[in-house]
């Protein structure tokens, strides 16, 4: 937020409250034990106490879903809104209100499925937000029905004999957009990289998309208890412009370098894999942003009075 | 002229004689009149100059445009009509009136159009270009014959008028800027102030090289010579000077004006006929007045933003149609149940689905006031001029903020794409909302601090220190937890209705058109107005006891109806939508289905309210409804003298 904007909104720089994690929300929530939206959620109010975010400038947006809980249990601004339309809100939001740091959460089925059409729009209007997609590749708050990442042959409530065809892969698909300008993955059980992850994405400029596999112990156990167990089935993708997490090296051994500036590598490497990748495929942050394009200068009553006035002469009789 | 040809000989020879003619003078108090051309030939902007200089001379006018279905339909085929019907006169106009007197026709298949339609009045005049009858191309000369047969029948008077031969003296290419003739015979025959018309093509051309303006005025000059030299009448409608400051404009553009002077500052759209002109004009200038047109990705995300934005701090506006408010349901929803303003402009046109994309409904009522699942009230009004058309927006916008609440505003294809002058509104600094406050919220306020006896609360928005909380669309309580409790659950439902009920007590009953009681009494909603005043008035000159009314807010619905009801015998909606007759196959009075706002009144009032319906794609015409009024009282007295 620029000087100008803190003064014009009375909220001065001299601003001396600092905040602790309690600060950013103390409720306990309602997910099940063992659910990787908690993790999540620590981790986000990490980033907010590290940062120092007024807590009066956040904005969590979310659609419908186990994971659009998720702006109840902070204590920033919140809306909950409706299942898949998280991003028109936030768009609105930050079009109107350049000054709030905007953060949307969705699933995979708000953000994938029902609300695709917004997400490829979104991703090309480059609109400055972190964007978290908690992917636990099932429909959770409704009980089991396949998602669009659900593994294909999986099965679920809806498509019981296993899910008929092949999952969609939404960092290809979000590298697929034009005007993309930050991609990332990482997951639940990797905390340290969880964090720098959604912090790399929170300090770039533009839409940053982060998918976050998040385990689902009530439904989808199965798809991730492996993988989270065996640090060998990950590959990190490091880079002095990606995300590195001092020390992760010793855990998760297997990486790969990979420059995020490189779209056609992160193109490639986005696709399936026998490692599941974890860091940052794309960033770019000389991508057109929507939202700077379209920042205006306010006027008062006053002046738009004069003008309508003129305005008017055109029809006038 | 002979009734077996309905070609005059007046004018068909081409001349070069430029002396006047001499003429008869038809005096008349208003005419209607039509230009229509093949889409692409500029008979919309002859009607848009010609409506606009007729009421910068004090003359009332109502325009209607006559607009094909597609971009570029083909030529000479009676789908290809395009252009713009006026009715004008020495009174204030109010509706396209009855029928046609007088016609512009730049090929004979856009005339078959209209004359198909059954608009054209029996002694229409129609100036019609000639080069057809005499084509090179056999099969458009007897395609000309067979429309000249076709229409024979009827009384027209036709006079071929040599349109493009006369704009090649002075241009190469006449399919352009032949539009500028026809307004040149229309400006003389009704004797139309020229040097304002000038200025009205100066603006029209003002973004254009000096030579399109000039040549524009040329043409016009063109057409005003020919008929001063070939055509043997001209018509003298008196004026009465207006010393009150106007404007004319469409409803679309009041609508949008009405927007920036509310002291709005965002809308959202997907772009839909026939409210994609306001978004246009949005785009077009919001940005000069620190306002923001966002074009989303469709209809839903649309609303999406414009609540967005509105919960970050504004009252924004979303603007669609028919099918685009279908696709905003859930969305309108969320903004009622978490109690964020939004304005939502929906531009009727007829349905359901796709329907009649260009033409005027009022068919989208119900849906307006029902059409979100759960108990979902809002306010939805029905602006009945174009004045009103501006004038909503501030209404709307300050209800929206005041009620925290969903306005919608039905405005209709008629409304919005036909011009009428109106008083220049004198802009009030109090329309805009006082710009957002981000004081710090005490420890004691809460984000729906509902006052049981209003259900009104103080919003807070985001940036106010010590107001943190989540909207949601959950059942909630007055800290805005979600709370699934029966008590809880009603409360909420019981404070978003009672806003309503506080508005409307602040509301009055509709004023009343004619004589307080009586034997039947006529409502009304939206665009009709005009038509029905006009239908009512005629139906008084006859002798009978009606009046009418018309309805500005349909939900909450405005007060004392019941009563006004009471005071007459019989009580009768006309509305442009469906309702069965009851006289068609299978119909009774118990399967019946009704008007739109037959059906709301019945359930509100408990009157036996009938309807007269129709939905031609059309605006009902003065003397449709004056028969139905007819209609009406004959049954009446039928049932009255039958023994029972
Ligand atoms: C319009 C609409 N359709 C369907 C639903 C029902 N619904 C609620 S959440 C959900 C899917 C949730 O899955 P996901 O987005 O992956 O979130 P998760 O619960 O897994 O975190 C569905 C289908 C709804 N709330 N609204
Ligand atoms: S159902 Fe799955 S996603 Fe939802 S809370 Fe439980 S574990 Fe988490
Ligand atoms: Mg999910």
């Amino acid at each position: 937020m620029s000087d100008q904007l803190r003064s014009f909104f009375g909220c001065g720089l001299d601003d001396e409250r600092t905040f602790d994690l309690d600060d950013y929300g103390d409720v306990v929530p309602r997910w099940c034990s063992g659910c990787g939206d908690h993790g999540v959620l620590n981790s986000v109010k990490r980033l907010m106490r590290d940062e120092q975010l007024l807590p009066e400038r956040t904005v969590f947006v979310s659609g419908i879903g186990c994971s659009s809980r998720f702006p109840h249990y902070l204590n920033t601004y919140g809306f909950h809104g409706i299942h898949g339309r998280a991003l028109p809100v936030a768009t609105g939001i930050k079009l109107s209100r350049p000054d709030l740091h905007v953060f949307v959460v969705m699933g995979d089925g708000d953000c994938c499925s029902i609300g695709a059409g917004h997400w490829l729009h979104a991703t090309r209007y480059n609109i400055d937000m972190t964007v978290l997609m908690l992917d636990n590749a099932i429909y959770g708050l409704t009980k089991n029905q396949t998602s669009p990442t659900t593994p294909m042959g999986y099965a679920t409530n809806t498509q019981p004999k296993g899910s008929f065809l092949p999952a969609l892969n939404p960092i290809t698909t979000t590298l697929g957009v034009t005007n993309v300008s930050f991609v990332a993955q990482t997951a639940d059980w990797v905390p340290a990289h969880l964090l720098a992850t959604i912090r790399a994405a929170y300090r770039h400029s533009g839409f940053s998309f982060v998918r976050i596999l998040q385990r689902c112990p009530k439904f989808t156990a199965p798809l991730f208890a492996e993988q989270a167990r065996t640090p060998d089935l990950h590959e990190m993708l490091i880079h002095p412009n990606g995300v590195t997490v001092p020390g992760l090296d010793k855990i998760y051994k297997r990486s790969l370098e990979h420059d995020p500036a490189d779209i056609d590598r992160a193109r490639a490497l986005s696709e399936e894999s026998e490692r599941v990748r974890l860091g940052v495929f794309y960033r770019n942050e000389s991508q057109p942003r929507y939202d700077d394009i379209r920042h205006l200068p306010t006027h008062t009553a006053a002046q738009n009075i004069e003008r309508l006035n003129v305005e008017l002469d055109r029809y006038a009789v | 002229m002979s009734s077996s040809s309905p070609v005059s000989a007046v004018g068909s020879e081409p001349t070069e004689c430029r002396e006047s003619v001499p003429k008869d003078v038809i005096h008349t108090n208003e005419h209607v009149l039509e230009i229509v051309s093949d889409s692409g030939e500029g008979a919309q902007k002859c009607g848009q100059i010609f409506a606009a200089v007729s009421a910068k001379m004090s003359y009332g006018v109502w325009t209607v445009e006559i607009i094909p279905a597609e971009i570029e339909p083909p030529a000479r085929t009676p789908a290809s009509a395009s252009g713009n019907l006026i009715r004008f006169g020495r009174d204030r106009i109010t509706n396209w009136g009855d029928e046609v007197k007088l016609v512009v026709a730049f090929n004979e298949q856009v005339l078959l159009s209209q004359h198909r339609l059954d608009a054209l009045a029996d002694d229409c005049i129609v100036l019609i270009e000639s080069k057809w009858s005499t084509h090179s191309d056999e099969e458009i000369c007897q395609q000309w014959k067979a429309a000249m047969e076709e229409i024979g029948e009827s009384g027209y008077r036709i006079i071929p008028v040599p349109m493009e031969e006369e704009c090649l003296r002075r241009v190469d290419d006449p399919r352009r800027g032949k539009n500028m003739f026809a307004l040149g015979l229309l400006a003389q025959i009704y004797g139309l102030d020229l040097e304002k018309i000038r200025e009205q093509i100066r603006a029209q051309f003002a973004k254009k090289a000096p030579e399109v303006s000039k040549s524009n005025c040329d043409l016009l000059e063109l057409g005003v010579e020919w008929a001063e030299g070939n055509l043997d009448f001209r018509i003298e409608i008196p004026r009465i000077e207006v010393d009150e400051p106007r404007v004319v404009m469409n409803g679309n553009q009041a609508a949008a004006l009405g927007a920036v002077a509310s002291g709005m500052e965002f809308c959202a759209m997907y772009p839909i006929t026939p409210a994609t002109s306001v978004s246009h004009y949005l785009c077009e200038m919001f940005e000069n007045y620190g306002g923001k047109v966002h074009q989303s990705e469709d209809e839903i995300a649309a609303a999406g933003v414009a609540i967005g934005a509105s919960y970050a701090g504004k009252v924004a506006l979303t603007v669609t149609s028919g099918p685009g408010l279908a696709l905003k349901t859930e969305f309108i929803g969320l903004a009622i149940m978490t109690e964020i303003p939004l304005v939502v402009l929906d531009v009727q046109r007829g349905g359901p689905s796709t329907g009649l994309p260009t033409k005027v409904e009022q068919s989208d009522l119900l849906a307006a006031l029902f059409g979100q699942p759960g108990d979902a009230p809002r306010v939805v009004m029905a602006p009945a001029t174009i004045e009103e058309c501006f004038h909503a927006m501030i209404t709307a916008r300050r209800i929206a903020k005041m009620f925290r609440c969903v306005v919608i505003v039905l405005s209709d294809a008629n409304l919005g794409t036909g011009q009428q002058q109106f008083r220049r509104p004198a802009l009030d600094e109090r329309w805009h909302a006082a710009p957002p406050n981000h004081r710090a919220v005490g420890s004691d306020e809460r984000p729906y601090d509902w006052d049981p006896e209003t259900g009104l609360s103080q919003r807070i928005v985001p940036g106010q220190p010590g107001g943190m909380h989540t909207i949601t669309g959950l059942n909630h309580d007055q800290d805005s937890q979600v709370d699934y409790g029966p008590e809880a659950n009603q409360l909420g439902c019981n404070m978003r209705s009672r806003k309503l009920a506080l508005l409307h007590e602040t509301m009055s009953p509709p004023p009343i058109h004619g004589d307080d009681s009586g034997r039947l009494l006529v409502v009304g909603w939206g665009s009709t107005k005009g038509a029905i005043e006009e239908a009512v008035d005629r139906a008084r000159a006859d002798g009978h006891p009606v009046s009418s009314t018309h309805i500005t807010f349909l939900s909450p619905l405005q007060p004392g109806l019941r009563d006004i009801f009471e005071r007459f015998d019989h009580v009768m909606t006309v509305e442009i939508n469906y309702s069965d007759d009851l006289d068609a196959p299978h119909i009774t009075p118990e399967n019946r289905r009704l008007g739109q706002l037959a059906f709301l009144l019945r359930a509100q009032t408990l009157v036996d309210v009938d309807c007269w319906t129709r939905v031609p794609g059309q605006p009902l015409r003065p003397g449709q409804i004056h028969d139905a009024i007819h209609t009406k009282l004959s049954s009446i007295s039928e049932m009255e003298t039958t023994p029972a």
